[in-house]
């Protein structure tokens, strides 16, 4: 009996590799020997039991029966029938297994046949070189091909010409100021570069961070340039060296540089993450930046536990709803800050216990009066300056105090000596370094559908606006006409 | 967790294989030994190891095995608050390059609101942490 073992890591997902090969019939778009093949009766290629017949380019044909598929293991075994080269008692095992540092696969294909004698040799090496090696060379190629987007994804159902630029629409800052700022215009979207991709964005989310883009209070950009932070759409196509996306692909981001304001948008590809498909990109283009920041703050920045104490200032804001609802679901007695009633409502449905109105930034001695006079272990800090002094009364020993934003003012300089009086931690992040390496990013994305999937995280989408009236979302925004997210329809 | 390793299986495996070579090339050993003098490629033998944060781990090798690349071992006394504890780690040839794909998984009872900080400390501090080490010892 002669066996043939030969493997390989491919850079890409086992997500991407898997979908090709548990199709039966998938050979024909990836291995550069099979010229045509078909399964035969009409039966899905993924029917065990299933047989393909197919011809290679050398003349050759062969007919194999799909003998067993498991998603689980992502394992395929198959054999031969019949072929006109001769090979006995041929059966095949491909295996993939996730490289879980980096989105790469390892793939395992061996088989065990018998052959004419005089020919075992030669035909070892057909089957390792030609097949084996051959395909792993064949489906690399296939995943960096860029092919043009499926129907789904050209709404104008024609076709681009490749390196041509693509006619769009955004919204651009013309100059640093109030929303009449704010003007859409066309905005065509170049073809991908190395290591870039092209998006049809179909909503783009509105968060507090572009009024301060577009005010000029963050130097995020130089008018005239486009704001905006998240969205979420459709893969039209992909640069070289991008193996994580496909045109067609669903997908989402929530990343530094602004530019999001846009009908379609060629950005880095290493920053987008492919959506679940129970996630729809409304709900994305909502729940990326805020989802992402309140998964980062409560398993990353801190690791929240059962029974601890957290102290989530603007409780009823877009992170802060999303801060309180996770951190209930971990078993946290959640306090919160808010400016009124209402709002104190909403932070209670979301999991927060006591709702502290407190529109004079003073919440320390009530903090205290809730926990025994222990203080929390944790404080959630969108607020900055105005909350300073408070925050660090609030903490119990050894607290951790979170400053994430600074709505109130930025932070001034603060001495070591003030944070000795409790040995309090001061821990001032941004999203985007705990998002920077692709593997943490889609870790924290993950485990953000994950929130989303299970009910911790709700999302209600009240407020819509055409990608047009990007001035008016904004107006809303600061006039605080709002409750919960804002997306726009490019 | 899984890791390639730019380096033959058997290069990697000869370090991977000294059930007391954990201070060689892991980050987070400062010392080991095997308790009653046995060898440390004899299956049953214990070693005793103390993590560079001062914690002292006791680990029985279960099996080894030269033709599959593959070891298994369990713990006997640590600080993490683990039971039947049971890791295997394992390397594949990748035939395409000459590298090596490892893999290494545990199984272990911990109280549940314990599991995902433990799979967390387990995973990366301990697993990825050895990856890593590794991929820099055979970087080329």
């Amino acid at each position: 009996m002669i066996r043939v073992t030969r493997s390989a890591v491919i850079d890409a997902p086992i997500e991407r590799v898997w979908a090709l090969l548990r199709d039966f019939n998938s050979h024909t778009a990836w291995h550069p020997v099979v010229a045509e093949s078909q399964i035969e009766g009409g039966e899905p290629s993924d029917q065990i039991g299933c047989v393909r017949r197919f011809t290679l380019r050398d003349g050759n044909r062969i007919r194999e029966q799909l003998l067993s598929l498991s998603d689980r293991d992502h394992v395929s075994t198959y054999c031969i029938l019949d072929a006109s080269v001769p090979l006995r008692r041929y059966v095949a095992t491909l295996q993939l297994k996730r490289v879980t540092d980096g989105e790469r696969t390892f793939w395992h294909w061996q088989s065990t046949f018998d052959a004419p004698p005089g020919r075992e040799r030669e035909l070892a090496e057909m089957v390792g070189t030609e097949v084996y090696e051959g395909g792993f060379e064949g489906l690399r190629a296939y995943l960096r091909r860029a092919r043009p987007a499926p129907a789904r994804g050209a709404a104008s159902g024609r076709t681009l010409a490749a390196g041509s630029p693509m006619p769009a629409q955004g919204v651009v800052v013309s100059a640093f100021g109030g929303p009449e700022v704010l003007r859409h215009q066309a905005l065509p979207a170049p073809s991908p570069g190395p290591g870039e991709v092209r998006i049809r964005q179909t909503a783009v989310g509105v968060n507090y961070i572009d009024v301060y883009v577009r005010s000029g209070a963050y130097r995020m950009i130089e008018p005239p340039a486009v704001p905006g932070m998240e969205a979420a759409g459709v893969v039209v196509d992909v640069g070289e060296r991008v193996a994580h996306l496909l045109p067609g692909d669903r997908v989402a981001y929530a990343c530094a540089p602004p530019g999001a304001y846009v009908s379609v948008r060629t950005m880095p590809a290493d920053q987008v993450v492919v959506l679940p498909d129970d996630v729809d990109e409304e709900t994305a283009a909502a729940l990326m930046l805020k989802g992402m920041t309140a998964a980062y703050l409560l398993h990353r920045t801190h690791r929240v536990r059962a029974g601890e104490t957290v102290l989530v200032h603007a409780a009823a804001g877009g992170v802060g709803l999303f801060l309180c609802q996770w951190a209930h679901a971990l078993g946290a007695q959640v306090i919160g800050t808010v400016s009124s009633d209402e709002k104190a409502r909403l932070a209670r449905a979301s999991g927060c216990e006591l709702p502290l109105v407190a529109q004079d930034y003073r919440f320390a001695a009530a903090v205290r009066a809730a926990t025994n006079g222990r203080g929390a272990d944790v404080i959630y800090d969108g607020l900055g300056r105005a909350a300073m002094a408070e925050n660090l009364d609030a903490l119990a020993l050894c607290g951790h105090w979170v400053s994430y934003g600074q709505a109130s003012g930025p932070l001034p300089s603060i001495e070591p000596e003030a944070l000795s009086a409790r040995s309090t931690t001061l821990t001032r992040p941004v999203l985007f370094h705990y998002t920077a390496e692709r593997a943490a990013l889609n870790e924290i994305a993950r485990q953000t559908f994950e929130a989303l999937r299970t009910r911790i995280l709700r999302v209600e989408l009240r407020h819509r606006y055409p990608l047009a009236a990007a001035a008016e979302a904004h107006r809303d925004l600061e006039g605080r006409r709002t409750t919960g997210p804002l997306v726009l329809l490019p | 967790m899984s890791s390639v390793i730019e380096a033959p299986a058997d290069a990697v495996w000869a370090q991977i294989r000294d059930f007391n070579g954990l201070p060689k090339w892991t980050p987070f050993v400062a010392e080991s030994r095997i308790e009653g003098g046995m060898a440390p490629d004899t299956v049953g033998c214990v070693r005793n190891f103390r993590l560079r944060d001062g914690g002292v781990i006791r680990e029985q090798l279960l099996t080894l095995s030269d033709y599959d690349f593959q070891c298994t071992y369990s713990i006997l006394e640590s600080p993490m608050g683990v039971d039947n504890y049971v890791a295997t780690l394992k390397l594949t040839p990748v035939t395409d390059g000459g590298r090596t794909f490892a893999e290494w998984s545990a199984e272990f009872d911990c109280a549940p609101e314990r599991e995902g900080e433990l799979a967390q400390q387990i995973g990366q501090g301990v697993f990825q942490a050895g990856f890593d080490s590794l991929k820099a010892m055979f970087r080329r």
